[in-house]
């Protein structure tokens, strides 16, 4: 079920071979593949006839550039106008008002309204030193106040207090004169999940939004939602004038095919996702990623991108400069690519990038950041001229280092072998030859040999 | 014409209640209409209409490989019964979805043990805590006595939400301050033994199937359940919310390789999902279907019945 689009594509490519220009006979099996590949990823039927139209004519007579087989040619085609539609920037924020701002959170039950609430106001508080309060006006779910209440006291958030005997626009204006008089910024409002079609809930929250007039509306929803994504979406967006898209819960393996129908019927974008169960996890959207996502072809492109941003250049070319004069790659330099590829998120930041199946096979081998860690504290307890000269590591200098790390003799003789596979594959890279670097990659990492 | 649907559907729909189905029905036909309009001309089986039954199929998040399935099957059936009109074909559909869902519909038997235990799993926001509490409801109304475990020990006031339906309903809550699911859910257990309790209901935390550490958490909860009493916990629900596109299915394998899933609940079909998925279920990886949500009342949580399920995804009652 998780077949990428890439994969699909493949056996049509095969009879695509050795033509210069896309034409409608050319790329229709492809198309149909396009097709499926967004539908499995779950994204709404209406959406996809409109899209794959959209594709085709876009892709109509334009030509195979270089040595790019038609099949990947549309695939460049159908991911540019992906991320076309998935609105190509990122859009942040609007709180230019009088103060306070108010955010209004609206969507179905279990969506994960309170707790992107929650994540939202400390991502303000810390990234914007916003003075943020919180409010509910849930008085339907239980304890569904007391849940935001000890997120607010988690976070170190401004709390406004409610209970059930309140009606949800008392409440919210009763949160409003607060925030008023204690000088928030922000005021983000919280409140009962509901259903599209329930006429009485959906007039309630309308009143709430004419009552508090925020200066963002934002339509929470589950990035598993299958094809009722674009119901809801309409139903949601002709009751209230949303600003913006919250996608939750994007940190599992759903291929939220839903941003694509949700964005194209509300016609608003996506500001954030939520990617982590932790208070941090909220993110802001990248359409390219998500483009690259729901087609499942990972964010290879994004990934690059972050290594070239990362990656301390001046570093990267001392080594390169290094490694072609044949001067040894040590354990000080083994040491600067820990440092940068923490830089770039760390393993479970790299994985989040890597396509469906290549993450989960390299999740299963257990790679974490824990074992970066200890290999970076076992670098560290060892002394300048050991890191230069490795082979002067000896049974006792190893119990030496050993002791210092906390750590076993076993692990750093495990860092020893994982050093000297590194270092072959730079005498390989330093001989010329990615190919043969590409196949020692596999030792490169603790764990990712098996 | 549909006397099959029709016959099964009144002998299962007891007096009084002849609400739920027409609400399920209304909740899934809210997107509809689209059906009962292609047939209406009546007319001939031709490639169009047989496009237009997929894409209702599809839009129902019946997914790509149950569709083609049940394509496929149509066609044969049209083909062997020599069907020409159109509007046979809406029967014809409904026998086919039938013939796929009817293995599903397995009602939950909670009397082989004392007590029985039941533990709940399930993503985020799926809507495990909420189905306790209706199912707590639906034993009660069988005249079993019932305990909840307030198992679900990371989300905020996760335990405060039981506690306050367990107040307002006289049932037993089992929670502590803070800590260890499976502690809390061990105490339940041995609390329902020493009590004579019949039926624990076991929360747990939403989890998503990709989160490692927390799929190993919850195995270790079903490893020590069995710790407090042999061959607990007796049926180990994953909770679906109707919502879910095609995830649902990898939901129900990952759950299934960490607990052993014995049934499902299927929540949150009074809104304008089709459930769909429950097809793409049946057809990959199936597991008895025990409940359907079709409400927010406590009363609207009721056992699956296929022929009932597939009328309101086909609107079948409507002529």
């Amino acid at each position: 079920m998780l077949d990428n689009l890439t994969q699909r594509l493949t056996g049509v490519i095969k009879t695509l071979r050795g033509q210069a220009r896309l034409t409608e006979s050319n790329i229709q099996d492809a198309l149909r593949e396009v097709r499926m590949a967004l539908l499995e990823a779950d994204v709404a039927l209406p959406v996809v006839k409109e899209f794959t139209a959209h594709v085709k004519e876009a892709a109509l007579g334009q030509e195979v550039i270089g040595n790019l087989n038609p099949g990947q040619a549309l695939i460049g085609v159908v991911h540019r106008e992906l991320t076309k539609l998935m609105g190509e920037q990122n859009v942040g924020l609007n709180l230019a008002t009088t103060p306070p701002a108010v955010i209004l959170m609206a969507g179905l039950q279990g969506a994960g309204k309170t707790t992107s609430s929650g994540k939202l106001a400390k991502m303000l508080q810390t990234q914007q030193k916003k003075k943020v309060l919180l409010v509910s006006c849930d008085v339907y779910r239980p304890a569904a106040i007391e849940q935001l209440r000890t997120l607010a006291q988690q976070l170190e958030v401004d709390f406004f207090p409610s209970d059930l005997s309140q009606k949800p626009v008392d409440i919210a204006l009763a949160a409003h004169d607060y925030a008023k008089r204690h000088y928030h910024d922000v005021l983000i409002v919280d409140t009962a999940g509901r259903l599209a079609i329930d006429a009485e809930m959906m007039d309630e929250i309308k009143q709430l939004h004419a009552k508090l007039n925020p200066v963002e509306t934002l339509f929470v929803v589950d990035a598993m939602t299958g094809q009722d994504a674009v119901n809801t979406a309409k139903a949601f967006g002709d009751a209230l004038p949303l600003t913006g898209v919250i996608l939750t819960k994007l940190d599992g393996d759903a291929r939220g095919g839903a941003a694509l129908s949700v964005r194209n019927v509300t016609g608003k974008p996506i500001k954030f996702v939520g990617v982590s169960e932790k208070m941090t996890g909220l993110e802001a959207f990248h359409p390219e990623r998500m483009a690259s996502r729901v087609l499942g072809m990972g964010d290879v492109l994004s990934l690059i991108e972050e290594a070239h941003r990362e990656v301390d250049q001046a570093e990267a070319a001392k080594l390169a400069e290094k490694v072609k004069k044949g001067e040894g790659f040590d354990l000080n330099d083994f040491k600067m690519q820990i440092v940068q590829m923490r830089k770039m998120g760390g393993v479970a930041g790299l994985l989040d990038k890597l396509p469906a199946q290549l993450s989960q096979a390299a999740a299963g081998s257990k790679v974490d950041d824990k074992q970066i860690d200890r290999i970076e504290g076992i670098i560290n307890s060892m002394t300048p001229a050991e890191r230069a000269k490795p082979e002067l590591l000896k049974a006792s200098r190893k119990r030496r280092i050993a002791a210092g790390a906390g750590v076993q003799v076993m692990h750093v003789n495990q860092l020893l072998n994982q050093f000297e596979q590194t270092q072959k594959m730079m005498k390989m890279f330093s001989k010329g030859g990615m190919a043969k670097m590409m196949r020692g990659m596999k030792g490169m990492l603790p764990g990712m040999g098996r | 014409m549909l006397s099959f649907l029709k016959k099964s559907a009144a002998d299962t729909e007891p007096a009084g209640q002849s609400g739920w189905l027409g609400r399920l029905k209304s909740g899934l036909a809210r997107t509809g209409g689209q059906l009962s309009s292609l047939f209406a001309g009546g007319g001939k089986i031709d490639d169009e209409l047989y496009e237009d039954l997929e894409t209702v199929l599809i839009t129902s998040d019946v997914g790509m490989d149950a569709t083609s399935l049940l394509m496929a099957d149509l066609r044969r059936h049209v083909r062997e019964q020599h069907l020409t009109d159109a509007a046979q074909l809406k029967e014809a559909l409904g026998a086919c979805l039938l013939r796929l869902l009817q293995p599903l519909a397995q009602p939950l038997d909670a009397s082989g043990h004392k007590p029985f235990v039941i533990m709940l799993c399930g993503v985020n926001g799926a809507g495990k805590t909420t189905s306790i509490g209706k199912l707590a409801k639906y034993f009660q109304n069988q005249g079993k006595s019932v305990l909840l475990a307030a198992g679900d020990t990371f989300r905020a006031a996760a335990r405060e939400q039981l506690m306050t339906w367990g107040e307002r309903n006289n049932v037993t809550v089992i929670a502590q301050q803070s800590g260890d699911a499976a502690a809390v859910i061990f105490d339940a257990v041995q609390a329902a033994q020493a009590r004579g309790i019949d039926i624990v209901l076991a929360d747990t935390a939403g989890r998503l199937a990709t989160q490692a550490h927390l799929m190993e958490e919850i195995r270790k909860v079903k490893r020590v359940i069995a710790k407090a009493l042999p061959d607990a916990p007796h049926e180990v629900l994953l909770v679906l919310d109707a919502n879910t596109g095609q995830n649902a299915l990898s939901q129900t394998k990952a759950f299934d390789e960490a607990l052993g899933v014995t049934g499902l609940v299927l929540t949150k079909l009074d809104g304008t999902a089709k459930g769909g998925i429950v097809a793409a279920i049946a057809r990959a990886h199936p597991i008895p279907v025990r409940f359907i949500g079709v409400g927010e009342g406590l009363d609207d949580l009721r056992p699956f019945v296929a022929e009932e399920f597939v009328a309101a995804l086909l609107e079948l009652n409507d002529d």
